[in-house]
């Protein structure tokens, strides 16, 4: 079984934003990059794939820079088998669009049989790549997933998250799941599979092998100009409540009722 | 600019963050002289024309159908994308909901356009429209325009726009086989309702959210106490939702859920970068905390320093008191 796993490689959570002098583009400091956090999801259903599945092939691909080779080698060290670097200068400032295209351009490369994917990548929020990779290769995508059961040869049954809701949602083989929090608890990587990452094969492939036209991807291929940055606005100077408990209770909800009228 | 509107319905209800997308493409519409169009799929939804009608929509695409009696990308992909070629859309707008983000993706791709997720505001300037966004959930807001004579789709992040009723004269076209039933490869087949008279988060105007200061699950009751009565939601921090206090889905924060209801209240809630991400556009924000140092107090209207198992309880009984004065 060949199975694929889509990681990006994002600052983490912790990193404070600024706007770059210029304003179009974001100043995220000495921001520590990782993998995508719901891209953990993925990987650690793929690894329970194979388990599952006795032999298999774990194959990552990262659209990025030669920087993201750091995610894929984590990937690795959690147990994924290879790993395929998409690294062209004209892919610099690809949009969700340009990133499925290159996606797809490599997953066709080779077979495969299911492509895990995160929700959403964390910084652009887009919720679009795994979809979009989907629509590409015409094959059918089950977003927001939190469980999969794969008891029936040739399809899966997933759990995926609505409001209010769960959908069990039925699809044949091959399709792409994007992984929400929930789906399972990522391993972390033995010292042990960290060593054998240093070993596994990263490939990289350029514009050309893939056979990506440059005005398809990067800022050209853009379908949207980032015109700028902001940064929120400030919110107002808050109010703390004093005396006691009962007093703050009752002032509150006349602030609420009467000032902000909210409730 | 021809702007076509998804317009999302469940048993038949039209769903507000619709009414607010429409709203959304008839200010776009008035600003560029442009036509409205809606797309509702489903199956005994012909009604819905008229709720269209009422905000602002010129024509009104229906698939009423038994195929999509059920959401499914497959089925709801081809019919939206039927009713874009029909009507020559330049823009459709989706709303970020859970099917909005799941289908946009899937029209975009089909039609070849560009998308734009979860947009909170727009400007209209010579014609063109330029979007706002948020980014690395809410910590900084970009700015896109669609780029010169593209058609695009965007979506738009609910419970930010205003839902205003603007009636139309609207004529109403059928879909008609739009989708044979062997294009439909995914298919839904139940929907599992959660715990019964609980809104979800994503859906609410008023959160009630608990963090580590909840101490265990059981406290979780004098949350949804007081969320009852003000018609609310519970949410919660990872911190609650790790230690299996709370299902996940009720996570607030940059891996949880992005919410701007109009009232947050966030009770033992320390408010780390990550959660803060998740609701700082809230418009009133109310932190209930023992620690008077805490973050979050940076961000709230009001605060409260003092402990939630006694100040909780206080305001359900003070609002349960309010609501029965009406
Ligand atoms: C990759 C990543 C993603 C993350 N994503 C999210 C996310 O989406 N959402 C999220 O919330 N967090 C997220 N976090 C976690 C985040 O960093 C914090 O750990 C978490 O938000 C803390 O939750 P808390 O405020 O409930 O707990 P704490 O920080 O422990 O705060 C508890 C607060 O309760 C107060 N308190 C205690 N007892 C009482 C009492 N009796 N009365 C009143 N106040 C009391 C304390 O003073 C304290 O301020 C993420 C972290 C990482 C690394
Ligand atoms: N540059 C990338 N390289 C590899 N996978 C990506 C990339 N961008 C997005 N993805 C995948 O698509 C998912 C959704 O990303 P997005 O649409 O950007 O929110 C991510 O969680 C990844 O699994």
């Amino acid at each position: 079984m060949d199975i694929l796993v889509l990681v990006k490689h994002v600052p983490d959570t912790e990193t404070r934003v600024k706007v770059a002098p210029g304003g179009t583009s974001l100043d995220l400091g000495e921001a520590n990059f990782v993998v995508s956090p719901y891209d953990e999801y993925a990987v650690e259903a793929a690894l329970q794939l194979k388990e599952k599945q006795g032999s298999a092939t774990i194959t990552v691909l990262t659209v990025g820079t030669d920087e993201a080779v750091k995610s894929i080698r984590q990937a690795l060290a959690m147990g994924a088998d290879k790993g395929v670097l998409c690294g062209d200068p004209s892919f610099e400032g690809s949009d969700a669009g340009g990133t499925a295209r290159i996606l797809a351009a490599a997953i066709k490369k080779a077979p495969f049989d299911i492509i895990f994917c995160g929700k959403h990548g964390v910084g652009d929020d887009n919720q679009q790549v795994g979809s979009l990779v989907a629509a590409l290769l015409g094959i059918p995508a089950v977003t927001v997933v939190t469980s999969i059961d794969y008891s029936e040869a040739g399809l899966v049954r997933c759990h995926r998250e609505v409001e209010g809701g769960v959908e069990v949602v039925k699809t044949p083989l091959p399709c792409v799941i994007t992984c929400q929090k929930g789906l399972n608890e990522p391993r972390y990587p033995s010292l042990k599979g960290i060593m054998a990452a240093k070993k596994k094969e990263v490939v990289n492939y350029k514009a050309a092998d893939l056979g990506i036209d440059p005005a398809q991807a990067g800022k050209a291929g853009a379908a949207f100009e980032i015109k700028g940055y902001e940064l929120p606005p400030p919110r107002p100077e808050g109010r703390m409540l004093g005396g006691e408990v009962a007093d703050q209770v009752n002032e509150l909800l006349r602030l609420l009722h009467d000032e902000a009228k909210v409730i | 600019m021809k702007t076509l509107v998804f317009v999302e319905q469940r048993d038949g209800k039209v769903k507000k963050a619709s009414l607010e997308a429409l709203s959304v493409g008839r200010a776009l519409c008035d600003a560029t002289s442009g036509a409205l169009a809606a797309v509702v799929l489903g199956q005994g939804v012909s009604a819905i024309a008229e709720v269209a009608g009422k905000y602002g929509a010129e024509t009104m695409y229906i698939g009423d159908d038994a195929i999509f009696a059920a959401y499914s990308t497959d089925s709801y992909g081809l019919g939206v994308g039927k009713a874009a070629q029909v009507f020559g859309a330049d823009v459709l707008l989706f709303s970020a909901t859970a099917m909005g983000k799941d289908l946009a993706p899937r029209v975009a791709a089909r039609l070849e356009i560009g998308l734009l997720s979860d947009v909170t505001s727009y400007a209209v300037e010579n014609g063109g429209a330029t979007y706002r966004r948020p980014v690395y959930s809410g910590k900084a807001y970009a700015a896109a325009a669609p780029k010169a004579g593209k058609s695009y789709a965007v979506t738009l992040r609910p419970n930010v726009f205003a839902a205003t009723e603007s009636p139309r004269p609207h004529q109403v076209i059928k879909l008609e086989n739009a989708v044979a039933a062997s294009d439909v490869k995914a298919v839904v087949e139940s929907l599992l309702a959660s715990k019964e008279g609980l809104l979800d988060v994503a859906e609410a105007d008023i959160i009630v959210s608990g963090g580590r200061g909840m101490k265990g699950p059981e406290n979780y009751k004098i949350l949804e106490d007081l969320a009852k009565p003000l018609g609310g939601a519970v949410g919660a921090s990872r911190a609650a939702v790790d230690a299996g206090w709370i299902g996940h889905e009720h996570q607030v924060g940059q891996t949880g859920k992005v919410v701007s209801p109009t009232l947050y209240i966030a009770c033992g809630i320390s408010g780390a970068i990550q959660h803060l991400a998740g609701m700082s556009t809230s418009k009133v924000i109310v932190a209930i905390n023992k620690d008077p140092e805490a973050p979050i107090f940076k961000l709230a209207t009001y605060g409260i320093v003092g402990d939630l198992f006694d100040v909780v309880p206080k305001m359900t009984e003070a609002v349960k008191a309010l609501k029965a004065r009406g």
